[in-house]
């Protein structure tokens, strides 16, 4: 009846595994009885989760990715502490449960935090870049939130229902197949990736046909700002990468349940070709998660310095190279596993090859900087910090591509520093940049910049301190993902990371603390105008937040930096003699439906409980169709209403001296 | 496009047209692995073109890509895709290949 499903599968094999099951269920209910204290439950049911604009899908993506990075911190600073005490003893974390959690930081920070972060960000500022009122599907967006939200569940109720992966964040087999792994970790794991994969890739077609069928009239691709090309570069590498992963993960999953042979080395399997389809993914997700990033920091460096974006075209011919070579380069995250020297000089070469477009990122933001009048903006800190930083990261990665040099440091802490090198700086502070630049156009006022420049001089001193340290020992021998050690010499380096990972939980701490000052002090911050930062995009032309519909008229676009021309010429804020009425997405429930199907069916299939994961099969099918039954899906908001919301706007603009 | 005829009607015959291909194309490939009425590598040569004859269909007749009279950035996008797969396949299959020797079954 319950498949694999007994008391056996509570944790109670470690204080610790059980302390934070105890935590994920406390924290659970209290969120659960907060909101039925408060009557929030139709509040929240209307106006979010039911929701299909885009803006409130986008927001709960990132407040998704905020719990998410909260919890793959936890991991990391758990793992730090192991180490930094675990010198000739086994520390305070039994070897099967530090597994669990270096496999679950890496899913979690990829698919969890990173993911969602970027899709809502993406979500919330793309369409209004373009100047369109939403995505061109906005209920396949409410589908995508459901599913990488029930992947998000799956990895969560691990933590206290059975156990998770041991195989790392990249599940190879043999050690994942069902001989060496027979519990049901790699099983969560499996169905974690494969339901927020398939969310990732309807987002990735869902924001293609968005820039290239809802642009503004006159905004051409090449007057897009640079966060719409980079997005779609992204969205395009989603589109193709994710099907591999979908496919490697799918055909490990059919070996596990049904015992086929694809990756076990019996009846004609073969177990590197997992390696490759994983990697085929792999790669192309690193400028998945770093090209978004970019577009946020050259947004925000062309704000800060005042100044129109040097090199323009370069920053988009740059972006679409790097999204083409990234499909090249894949077998470098597996030079030592036994390719030819041909193979692996060839994508040896063409890793360093992709160093050139990126360069040529980084010269036009100096030079973008060059001569502006900078503010020093909290966003403009995570941008500066990232440059600095990310160069120093992009060098060590160009040492990595030499096949020679990597047979030395392949699987070393080294390896570790290096991705961690890219990915914190490349594509973290880029959100968080994003994050402190947009907020004010999500909710309506300005986060406080005292906390925020806080938060980021822990994160970057904190990451120096917790990375720098694995690149020295990477270089003594110190291979990755060690629960215990005995070499005393490793020690001060690891403790000195353990204490990098003390100041960025300060500067976790301080993210925190701004986010509940800003909200205290939010009458005095309130973004009346739209335009806090004297913007030069078309998300700004927009109220904070904006109207459901985003731009009473859709405005036509005559020049790159849309809107900054727009207000040269004095034309940004004119009022129309007349509004006509707008047909917008009327809210369903269907995607929360999705998402809860989703769940059941991922969790049934962990535990082998047949009969829940066929009748949430069914219930996925009849969603879908009853859905596409539906044709109510639009509803009407008439031109008085309309009028009425802008004579506001206007009344506020007057306000904020805009006018 | 050259419009001849009612649309709905002209629209049922290609995707009937289409559907019958596209079982054709599926029967090939399922009756050889079945019947191993071919050596093995002819099999897997026709297989592999029934596949992409398949995938051709289904522009042709599914997504009614004409290379004259369809817009070209959906051609330009198509061809993306196409080197995108090439990339794909015939690099798992040059590094799939070079790895063979390694596996000692």
């Amino acid at each position: 009846m319950l498949g694999r499903l007994s008391t056996d599968a509570l944790p109670f094999y470690s204080w610790v595994a059980l302390s934070g099951a105890v935590i994920t269920v406390v924290t659970f209910i209290a969120v659960i009885g907060l909101i039925t204290r408060f009557g929030k439950w139709g509040y929240l049911w209307r106006e979010w989760l039911t929701s299909l604009d885009h803006k409130r899908i986008g927001i709960m993506y990132v407040l998704l990715a905020l719990v998410m990075l909260l919890r793959g911190f936890v991991d990391a600073a758990m793992m730090r502490a192991q180490q930094a005490v675990a010198h000739n003893s086994d520390g305070y974390l039994p070897p099967e449960h530090f597994d669990q959690i270096f496999s679950s930081h890496g899913t979690i920070m990829v698919f969890f935090m990173a993911m969602p972060f970027l899709t809502g960000l993406i979500n919330i500022i793309m369409p209004q870049q373009i100047g369109a009122r939403d995505v061109a599907f906005p209920f396949l967006n409410s589908a995508s939130l459901g599913l990488t939200a029930a992947g998000a569940g799956l990895v969560l109720i691990s933590l206290v229902i059975g156990r998770f992966s041991t195989a790392g964040w990249t599940g190879y087999p043999p050690y994942s197949g069902v001989t060496t792994n027979p519990g049901v970790g790699v099983d969560y794991w499996i169905w974690a990736i494969q339901l927020s994969g398939i969310g990732t890739t309807l987002s990735g077609i869902n924001f293609i046909v968005t820039i290239l069928k809802r642009r503004a009239p006159g905004m051409t691709l090449l007057r897009m700002p640079l966060f719409c090309w980079t997005t779609l570069a992204s969205s395009t590498l989603m589109i193709f990468a994710f099907p591999a992963l979908t496919v490697a993960t799918a055909l490990l999953a059919l070996d596990r349940v049904f015992g086929m042979h694809f990756f076990t080395n019996a009846d004609g399997g073969n177990l590197m070709n997992y390696i490759n389809l994983f990697w085929i993914w792999g790669h192309p997700e690193v400028y998945i998660l770093i090209l978004p990033a970019f577009g946020i920091y050259s947004q925000v460096v062309a704000n800060f310095s005042a100044k129109s974006l040097f090199g323009y075209k370069s920053l988009v011919f740059a972006t679409m190279a790097i999204a083409l070579l990234s499909f090249t380069v894949w077998l470098h995250h597996f030079f030592t596993m036994g390719a030819s020297a041909n193979v692996n000089a060839f994508f040896g070469i063409a890793t360093m090859v992709i160093a050139v477009p990126t360069g040529v990122k980084v010269f036009d933001w100096l030079l973008t900087m060059f001569r502006g009048r900078i503010t020093f903006h909290p966003a403009m800190l995570w941008t500066l910090g990232f440059i600095v930083t990310f160069v120093i990261g992009g060098m060590t990665g160009v040492l990595l591509a030499l096949p020679p040099a990597d047979y030395l440091m392949h699987n070393s802490t080294f390896l570790v520093a290096h991705f961690h090198n890219m990915l914190i700086p490349g594509a973290l502070f880029g959100y968080l940049a994003g994050y402190m630049y947009w907020f004010p156009k999500a909710f309506g006022f300005t986060l406080d910049q005292r906390w925020g420049k806080r938060a980021f001089w822990c994160w970057i001193i904190g990451f120096y301190l917790a990375f720098m340290p694995l690149y020295a020992l990477g270089f003594m021998g110190m291979a990755r993902r060690m629960e215990h050690y005995e070499i005393a010499a490793w020690q001060p380096f690891l403790v000195t990371a353990a204490l990098g990972a003390t100041v960025i939980a300060i500067g976790l701490a301080c993210l925190a603390i701004q986010l509940l000052v800003s909200i205290r002090n939010r009458a005095n911050n309130r973004d009346l105008t739209g335009d806090p930062w004297d913007g030069r995009t078309l998300e700004w032309l927009t109220t904070s937040p904006p109207a459901p519909y985003n731009f009473a008229l859709i405005p036509h676009v005559h020049h790159f930096d849309a809107f900054h021309e727009m207000k040269l010429r004095g034309v940004a804020y004119t009022r129309p003699t007349r509004y006509e009425d707008i047909l917008l997405p009327r809210n369903t429930g269907a995607g929360v439906v999705l998402g809860g199907f989703a769940f059941i069916f991922g969790f049934a299939v962990v535990w082998h409980i047949w009969w829940a994961a066929i009748a949430a099969l069914v219930g996925i099918l009849v969603t879908v169709i009853a859905r596409s039954f539906c044709d109510r899906i639009e509803f009407l908001v008439p031109a008085s209403e309309i009028e009425e919301i802008e004579n506001r706007r206007f009344l506020n603009l007057s306000k904020g001296n805009a006018l | 496009m050259k419009d001849t005829g009612a649309p709905e009607k002209r629209r049922s015959n290609t995707y009937a047209a289409g559907y019958v291909l596209a079982l054709l194309l599926t029967a090939i490939p399922f009756g050889l692995a079945a019947t191993n009425l071919v050596p093995r590598a002819t099999a897997l040569a026709i297989i592999a073109i029934a596949a992409i004859l398949q995938i051709l269909v289904h522009l042709r007749y599914f997504l009614h890509l004409r290379l004259r009279a369809t817009a070209p950035e959906r051609i330009l996008a198509l061809a993306f895709a196409g080197i995108l797969i090439l990339i794909m396949i015939g690099g798992s299959l040059w590094i799939m290949f070079d790895l063979h020797h390694r596996m000692w079954i």
